[in-house]
Order: C-alpha cells, then sequence, then structure tokens
C-alpha cells in the first residue's frame, strides 16, 4: 500500500468505528486512534464522551492560541466543553468506569483493558513491519483478558473468539486472501458475502 | 472564632521535606502538576526520592527536572510514555519505575487518604499486574488485595486557596489533587491565587484546609503552566 492509500484506509477505519457510536451512551475513547473518531461524529448525535482524567462532556480540539491551558483529554490534546460538561477528579472518573457507567469503550491496542459493558478496539492490522497484530496468542504482556468485543482495522471489522475472528466486514479495496495473509490466526468467514466499508 | 494561617514561604515549606521522603505529586499531564514546588526542590537539592505521579510529565517539564537532577530513586506510576528521558534512565537502571494502573493508583491513594489498609479488587485478576499480590476470595468472587498508599508528603497544585487552605480546583487539574490532598503526612499546596479567609466560599471549596499543613502562594506563573505546543 502507498502512504496516499495508508491515509485513506485510515480515515475509513476511523469513520467506520464512528459509526458504532449510538445515542444516548456515555463513550470513553482512548488515547491514539480512537480520539481521532470525535471528528467523525455527527453533530447532532447526543452521546456523553468521557475521559478518564476527570471530564464528562468533551467538545471540539481547540487550536493553541485558543486553549484553556487546564483542560486537556487524556491523551493531552486542548479540548473544550459543551453545554452539560462536568469535571471531577480521578477517583470519580474511575468510579464511573469501573461501576460499569460506560457503555463503551474504544481502545488502541496498547493500553489497559477498561470495565465498560463493551470494549473495542482500533489499530493498524499489521505493524510498521507488517507484520500481523491480530495473533492466537498476545506475546506482550496482558493487562486484561477476555474482554474485547469487536476490533476495527484499516483492513476489516472483526469479532474475537478463543479460536480466531469471525470476519464482519472488510475494508474498500481489500480482498479476503490479503486479509488473511495479514493476520496472525484464522479468520471466519460469515456466510454470503463480507459487506464493505 | 479564627481559623489558623497556614500561609508559609515557598523555601520553609520545601525545606520540611527530608531526605528519602515518598512525595505524591498532583498532576495528569501538565494541568495539576505543581512546577514550583518541585523546582524548589530541586533548588533544595532533597535526595534518594520516591516520587508517586501519575505520570512523568514530559522530557524537560515538571518531575523530570528531578530525575534528571538524579533526586529521584524511584518512580510509581500509571505511565511514562511521554518522557523519552525517563524511559531511558529506567532502561539504564538508573531509575526504578513501578507501575500501577492509572484507576488503582487512584483509588489506593484514596484509599490511604480514608485510613485504610488496602483495596479488593478484580482488576487485573490472571495477568502479570496480579503477581505477588494476595488474592482473596469473598462471595464466590476472587479479588486482588492492592495495598493503600499513604505517603510523607503531597505537593498539591490549586487554582485557588485561602489562608487556612482550603483549596479550589480548575477544570482537569483536579485530577488526582483532592485525593493526595489526603494521603500525606505534610500536605503542601501552592495556590495560584491566595485569598484572605472568607475569599473561598464553603461551597466552593474542595479540599478543606484541615488536610493541608502549608500553604504557598506564588508570586508569579512560570511559562511552564501555559498552553504546550508540541
Amino acid at each position: 500500500m502507498s502512504d496516499g492509500n495508508m491515509i485513506d484506509a485510515r480515515t475509513r477505519m476511523v469513520r467506520r468505528a464512528a459509526r458504532e457510536i449510538t445515542a444516548g451512551t456515555v463513550v470513553n475513547l482512548g488515547i491514539g486512534l480512537p480520539t481521532k473518531v470525535l471528528d467523525y461524529l455527527p453533530a447532532d448525535l447526543p452521546v456523553c464522551l468521557h475521559t478518564e482524567n476527570g471530564m464528562t462532556g468533551i467538545g471540539p480540539t481547540l487550536p493553541y492560541d485558543r486553549a484553556d491551558r487546564n483542560l486537556i483529554d487524556a491523551g493531552g490534546a486542548y479540548v473544550s466543553p459543551v453545554a452539560g460538561s462536568t469535571y471531577f477528579d480521578s477517583v470519580a472518573s474511575f468510579a464511573l468506569v469501573r461501576s460499569g457507567r460506560l457503555d463503551l469503550t474504544m481502545l488502541g491496542a496498547i493500553e489497559l483493558g477498561q470495565k465498560a459493558r463493551r470494549v473495542v478496539v482500533m489499530t493498524t492490522h499489521t505493524d510498521r513491519k507488517g507484520n500481523p497484530k491480530l495473533l492466537s496468542r498476545c506475546t506482550l504482556p496482558l493487562t486484561a483478558r477476555g474482554c474485547v468485543a469487536r476490533i476495527f482495522t484499516d483492513m476489516a471489522v472483526v469479532g474475537v473468539t478463543g479460536d480466531g475472528f469471525p470476519l464482519v466486514e472488510r475494508a474498500e479495496g481489500v480482498t479476503l486472501p490479503e486479509l488473511q495473509e495479514a493476520t496472525g490466526a484464522p479468520l471466519h468467514m460469515p456466510a454470503g458475502d463480507v459487506p464493505v466499508f | 472564632m479564627k481559623l489558623p494561617d497556614k500561609s508559609t514561604s515557598m523555601a520553609e515549606a520545601v525545606s520540611r521535606i527530608p531526605d528519602g521522603a515518598v512525595i505524591l505529586v498532583g498532576g495528569f499531564g501538565m494541568p495539576g502538576t505543581p512546577f514550583s514546588l518541585i523546582h524548589e526542590i530541586v533548588r533544595q537539592g532533597q535526595k534518594n526520592l520516591t516520587l508517586i505521579k501519575n505520570d512523568a510529565n514530559e522530557t524537560g517539564m515538571g518531575v523530570d527536572h528531578l530525575v534528571t537532577s538524579g533526586q529521584v530513586k524511584r518512580l510509581i506510576t500509571s505511565h511514562i510514555g511521554l518522557n523519552a528521558n525517563v524511559i531511558a534512565k529506567m532502561n539504564a537502571g538508573e531509575i526504578e519505575v513501578e507501575f500501577c494502573a492509572q484507576g488503582i493508583l487512584a483509588e489506593r491513594i484514596r484509599a490511604g487518604g480514608a485510613g485504610l489498609g488496602a483495596i479488593l479488587t478484580d482488576v487485573g485478576l490472571g495477568t502479570e499486574l496480579a503477581e505477588g499480590k494476595q488474592q482473596v476470595e469473598m462471595d464466590g468472587q476472587s479479588y486482588l488485595v492492592e495495598r493503600a498508599i499513604r505517603a510523607d508528603v503531597a505537593l498539591i497544585r490549586a487554582d485557588l486557596g485561602d489562608l487556612f487552605g482550603n483549596l479550589a480546583y480548575v477544570a482537569t487539574a483536579r485530577n488526582f489533587n483532592p485525593a493526595m490532598a489526603m494521603a500525606a503526612d505534610l500536605v503542601i499546596a501552592e495556590a495560584e491565587t491566595l485569598l484572605p479567609l472568607g475569599g473561598l466560599p464553603p461551597d466552593e471549596a474542595q479540599t478543606t484546609g484541615a488536610f493541608v499543613d502549608c500553604v504557598v502562594a506564588l508570586p508569579k506563573i512560570k511559562k511552564e503552566y501555559g498552553v504546550v505546543r508540541r
């Protein structure tokens, strides 16, 4: 893939992941790729975004000359409040996480697991050298086990089971053999056509 | 009745910190980090410190000054990913780093402040995070025992403070500060604006001065407190 195509694939992934966020939910967007989802949410979607450094109701990121030095998201971006935003301390922030008040958390892959009702991950399908990131068994130390429902990559959307990844959708322009080649565990094909995003 | 005046000079407050102290440091990224107190410790030169802070700030900022000056023996933190200097020193064995999941770190500090010995959690069960930790069963569920954290010193940053040490924080500069302000034997707060008694309305104080030993007014705000252009 050329760099130009990679940018398109990344945008497509972020746009697809944004569709996972539904009305009326409380959502934590993890550091990295997931925070980019903010830019692809419909302005009229009623949703409460949470950042673990102590805010609900995250508004648009601001340019440096308009930024509030005391207001960042967990990734360090200078964000803004919206009508109804609140601030709270780290204890309250993680009470919200652990008590199951998050409907969805969208993690970058190398992050801590969280206790939302639904945990999904956004990651590039392969690392910079082209090696698969979706494996039969993780090689890096785990900090949470068996918590992820779905994975969004630049090549596919997959579910997670004990013996492989059920393919849910594939990115436009990616063939099924290419997809299996780039995945380090068996991909289970759905009955019928694989939807394209 | 008049409440006591705990306003202290920067030099006097920091001089009460001994070598070898275990120090809680407020802040999540730059907001809420007590930069001025940190600079004063660099100036006074206390050694063999253990710092407990959410993160290691960034190279050349905040607690990184103390790491660079060689005053930090050990850092307990949730991540150091934004500070290449600390990563390099950890890999070279020049500083010990102990990682703790962020929400568990917050709750261990809260427990320390609340006079509790430990918390029970299922976070980290069955992973490397459970190694060396006691495990208990209760109502058919397994939990890890995570020790409460109580420190010798807490360095707190507030937006507003009054002479008694009542404190108020702003926006996401609150983060670990209120919990840390309850969890140390010597609590030193720097206040961007120091008000007279009665200047901070009772409903607006987020930390009661009863937890605070010294409140330090900042003569001027350093550039370090500003927006970081990356």
